[in-house]
Parts: C-alpha cells; sequence; structure tokens
C-alpha cells in the first residue's frame, strides 16, 4: 500500500465515518434519555434516503404510507390509555399530537411535491416526513413497557427493526436506489483528490453535532434533555416528564439519522434493508464511546468507518467481518475497565 | 393548603404507612418527626405521587389523585428528596436554572437565582463547577435554592439534616425558617426532632405508619414523653 493510497482510504473512511457519527450520536441520545438502545436508526437513514429518492422521481414516497398507519395507531394506543385512566380531558390535545401533527407533515409533502420543488427543499420534505417515524414508534413500542431492563428493551429494538424491515418491503419496494449527488464540485488537498460530496458529509455531520451541543448547553430544554438523562427522578421533580423528554430526543435523533441517510444516498445504492449495517455500525461506534459520550461516540463511530475503509482494501467481501471481529478486543477492553453502573448491579 | 385525609401506602401486602391525616396551613412550617423506618419519606413520596396511596389529598383545591407527579409540581408542590436527586455532572448553576422548567413565566429566573446566591453565597463561589464536586452541606444548599426557583407554594423537605456537621444543620433551619416570610409553607420530616419543632409551628410524631400525637410545636417540644424518646432528654 502506498501513501497515496492510504491517503485516499483514509479519507473514504472518515467520510463513511461522519455519516456513522451522526446516526452514532442519535443512538447516544436517545440510550441516555430513555434507556432504550434504537437499532431500528439505521433503518430511518435507509427511508429517508428512499423518501428522497421517490420525491426525485415524482412519486409519492412510501414514508407517507407509513406515517399515516403509525400515526393512526399511536393515536388509538394513547387516546384508549387515556380513557382508560379516565383522563377524557387530555384527548383533543393527544389527538392533535400523535395523529394530526404527523398528518400536517405527510399534508404538506403531498402538496409541495406536485410542485416538483429544487433539491434542497425536497430534502427537507423528506426529513420532514421521516422526523414523526421514531417518536411515533416509541408511543407504539417502547412507551407500554418505559419501566422495563435496559436488556429487555434492546431486544424489543431488534425485534421492531426486523418488523420495520418488513414495513419497508411493503411500502418502498424491493428496488435499490441512488440520489442525484448533491454536488459534483471536486477539490486536491496536498495531491489528493478529495470529491465533493466527502467534503459535504464531513461538514454536515460537524455543523449537525455542534448544533446539538449548543442545544444541550444552552437552552433549558437541552438541559432538561441531560438532566432526564443522569436523573430521571431528579428531572421528574423539576416537572420535566420523561416522556416528552423522550419525544424530543426521538426527534432529534431521527434529524441526525436522516441526514447521515440523505448524505449516503449519492454514494452508496439503498435498499429498503440496507439500515441494518449502517444501524450496527454506528451502534459499534457508540459502544466503543462508552454509549453515554457524544465525543466518544463520535470518535468510535469515526474509528470503525476508517478501519472498514481499510479493510474493505485487504478484502472487499470480508470487510464487515474484519470490522466486526476486531470489536471483540474492543469490547473485551471496554468491558473490563469500564465501572458498572447501578442498575447493570441490580439486574 | 394541603389537607390528607387517611392516606395509606403500601409495599406489596406491607403497609408503611396506615391512616395518616394531615393538613398544613398557607404560611405554616409544619413537621413529621418519628423514628427511622416510621413511614415518614413514604409519606412524603406519595404526597408528591412517586408512589400509590389510598385515601384523598386536596393541595389547594385539586385533587392530587388526578395529577402525576410532574403535573403537582406545575401546581407548586416541591420535594426536596432525602437523596438530594441533584444533577451531578452539571454545573451548580444549571441545575438552578432547571428548577424553574416548570414555571409558565421565566421572566424573573435572572432575579431567582441573584435570591438564591444572596441565600447561600457558596453557591455562587462554585456556580460553575459540577454539582457532583459540592460537599453534603453544599449539596443540600444547592436542593433547596433549585427547589425555591421553581417558586414553590408548598416545599415539602425529607430529612435536610441528614449527614450534615451541626453548623451547616443550623443554617438550613435558620433558612427554613425563614422560608416563612416568603409566604411558603413547609412540610418538613426529620429525625432531628428537636431543631424540627423549634422551626416549625406544628407538629405530628409518625410511629410504625401511624400519627401517634400531633400538636402545636410549642406543646410538642415541652411533652414529657417525647423529650424522653426523641428529644435527648435535656
Amino acid at each position: 500500500m502506498t501513501a497515496d493510497i492510504a491517503a485516499i482510504l483514509a479519507i473514504d473512511g472518515i467520510a463513511t465515518g461522519a455519516v456513522y457519527a451522526l446516526v452514532a450520536i442519535g443512538t447516544v441520545l436517545i440510550f441516555t434519555v430513555t434507556r432504550v438502545i434504537f437499532i431500528p436508526f439505521g433503518d430511518i437513514a435507509a427511508f429517508t434516503a428512499l423518501t428522497l429518492a421517490a420525491l426525485d422521481a415524482r412519486q409519492l414516497p412510501g414514508t407517507v404510507g407509513l406515517v399515516v398507519v403509525l400515526a393512526c395507531m399511536a393515536c388509538a394506543m394513547e387516546v384508549s390509555t387515556l380513557a382508560r385512566a379516565g383522563e377524557l380531558r387530555a384527548v383533543p390535545k393527544a389527538v392533535l399530537g400523535y395523529l394530526v401533527l404527523p398528518l400536517i407533515a405527510v399534508g404538506i409533502v403531498w402538496l409541495a411535491m406536485r410542485l416538483y420543488p429544487p433539491m434542497p427543499v425536497r430534502i427537507v420534505l423528506a426529513l420532514l416526513l421521516i422526523l414523526p417515524v421514531a417518536p411515533l414508534l416509541d408511543r407504539i413500542v417502547f412507551r407500554p413497557i418505559a419501566d422495563a431492563s435496559v436488556l429487555l428493551l434492546l431486544t424489543v429494538s431488534v425485534a421492531l427493526h426486523f418488523a420495520l424491515v418488513g414495513l419497508g418491503l411493503l411500502f418502498f419496494g424491493p428496488e435499490g436506489v441512488r440520489t442525484e449527488p448533491l454536488t459534483s464540485l471536486a477539490m486536491e488537498i496536498a495531491g489528493v483528490h478529495v470529491p465533493g460530496q466527502t467534503v459535504l458529509i464531513l461538514v454536515a455531520a460537524l455543523v449537525f453535532s455542534g448544533l446539538l451541543f449548543l442545544f444541550f448547553d444552552f437552552t433549558l430544554l437541552g438541559k432538561a434533555l441531560r438532566a432526564t438523562a443522569f436523573n430521571r427522578t431528579g428531572a421528574r421533580l423539576m416537572g420535566i416528564r420523561p416522556a416528552r423528554a423522550g419525544i424530543i430526543a426521538y426527534l432529534l435523533g431521527s434529524l441526525m439519522a436522516g441526514v447521515s441517510g440523505i448524505l449516503i444516498a449519492p454514494v452508496n445504492t439503498i435498499f429498503y434493508d440496507s439500515g441494518f449495517l449502517l444501524g450496527l455500525k454506528a451502534f459499534v461506534g457508540a459502544i466503543i464511546g462508552g454509549m453515554t459520550s457524544y465525543p466518544g461516540a463520535a470518535l468510535g463511530a469515526f474509528g470503525v468507518g476508517l478501519l472498514e475503509s481499510f479493510a474493505s482494501f485487504q478484502s472487499s467481501t470480508l470487510k464487515d467481518v474484519i470490522v466486526f471481529s476486531l470489536l471483540i478486543p474492543v469490547l473485551l477492553w471496554r468491558s473490563l475497565a469500564s465501572q458498572h453502573s447501578e442498575e447493570e448491579v441490580e439486574e | 393548603m394541603l389537607s390528607i385525609e387517611n392516606v395509606s401506602v403500601a409495599y406489596g401486602k406491607v403497609e408503611a404507612v396506615r391512616n395518616v391525616s394531615l393538613s398544613v396551613e398557607q404560611g405554616q412550617i409544619v413537621t413529621v418527626i418519628g423514628p427511622n423506618g416510621a413511614g415518614k419519606t413514604t409519606l412524603l413520596m406519595a404526597a408528591i405521587g412517586l408512589l400509590r396511596s389510598t385515601g384523598r389529598m386536596i393541595f389547594q383545591g385539586s385533587d392530587l389523585a388526578k395529577l402525576d407527579v410532574e403535573g403537582r409540581v406545575e401546581r407548586g408542590l416541591c420535594l426536596v428528596p432525602e437523596k438530594r436527586e441533584l444533577f451531578a455532572d452539571m454545573t451548580v448553576a444549571d441545575n438552578l436554572l432547571l428548577g424553574t422548567y416548570s414555571l409558565r413565566d421565566r421572566s424573573t429566573t435572572r432575579k431567582s437565582l441573584d435570591d438564591v446566591f444572596d441565600r447561600f453565597p457558596r453557591l455562587r463561589e462554585r456556580s460553575k463547577q459540577a454539582a457532583g464536586t459540592l460537599s453534603g452541606g453544599e449539596r443540600q444548599m444547592l436542593a433547596l435554592g433549585r427547589a425555591l426557583m421553581a417558586k414553590p407554594k408548598l416545599l415539602v423537605l425529607d430529612e435536610p439534616s441528614l449527614g450534615l456537621a451541626p453548623l451547616i444543620v443550623r443554617e438550613i433551619f435558620r433558612t427554613i425558617g425563614s422560608l416563612r416570610s416568603l409566604g411558603v409553607s413547609v412540610l418538613l420530616v426529620e429525625q432531628n426532632a428537636r431543631a424540627a419543632l423549634e422551626t416549625a409551628d406544628y407538629g405530628y410524631v409518625l410511629e410504625t405508619g401511624e400519627i401517634i400525637q400531633s400538636g402545636p410545636a410549642e406543646t410538642l417540644i415541652h411533652d414529657p414523653k417525647l423529650i424522653a424518646a426523641y428529644l435527648g432528654g435535656h
């Protein structure tokens, strides 16, 4: 391997790592606030890419059907829970949040796509359509078992991923898509060719993690989310509802996953089931970072991206095998080095 | 302002609190004293909604059974728990700011923050430090300050003197006494019966989950039986 090839592989690995980093940060965000390891984030990313491709092709994205079905289910569940508790006064608010708002997002996309808007608007529409998916899944799947152990939540999360792959096939069909490149520019850095897409991926990853950082440090809502992650009871005593904090965490996490989906769609062909490897590698990155640290997760994700890039040069068929098997020592080191949290001791 | 009627709390089949009734009037400091394991903390957890209970609890005219913990906090019923429940990795200032989360109108946050810092100058010095680095006394000050940021109508304090040095205990009780002038009512649970009765207007004695005695704090503090049992005999 020459230095030139190493540089090209490194640039490629950083771009891949940046995409994983976005999803990994979202994974850490959801985990710390809700204790759910949300495996389906990769699917959210893949569905965003498929949504954007459908909008590019002037077709109604399958996400529309998915959101409508999920919104109806979530709304029915919330209303029946409220009715059983005798809190009928809260029903209009529940219908607004779980049915009307998602349907407004669908309505906007449905109206706007007739005008065939330019690329940036289509990206915003795709993100708008994907945002309700994770919070609705949270209401349907995780809220009823919110007090369960982390292990049970993880098991359900994996099951949810497989259910989503099935729904993905139903709503998007089996065809793979590749969206239009976001930019055709390219540049030379120290004699190495760097595609504009790579730069764009890196910039987007930095901008979105930067925005998240600002949100956590400078807004009361962001602080409330961190407080919920640190100490649930303490947060409740401040009047912070964990369920509401969870919804915000899912929205922010979906935004990160959605952006990563849009960034990889022009580079890789995305199928309805492409999310799994993306989600898994981001999860691995988050684990390397300790599952609770944002910078740790981002660094871990970059590590996975670089490793994958160099592994694919050695053997492209075995790259995933190489990536995942090199993680075993990392996991061993993590489990030996980490202090056990209180909850792990109880279980 | 708070009335608790025939409230019972059970952990499984074990009743930790049985048919307890008590009330706190506007501007009053009411204390519940009793030995370890009498059910004092359990009673407070039920009042804030962290534990299920039977019986009736009315706070400023609204039935607490219909409100979750967050709803009670929004109405001005605030608990400073025995474990303090601070956000250890966040700064002192951020902990205090989170106290205002339940308020609709946050225009007075700046002033509330200054008031808390004036009350506890140590917190101002340490405002940029993580809450986890504070000493036990400073943590209790932070927990109290954070609750005051929420502009509570009734402040519920669980063992505020637990594990603190005598000098700091005195400071904490002086602060609790001064809340009267702010118009904040207080429900105070304490093992340090003497200090609690000296600060309070009215007292209840809780033993094995039941109220066995109640009366004005001044009467209780001179009761020979109580002196023998809780007040160290002098």
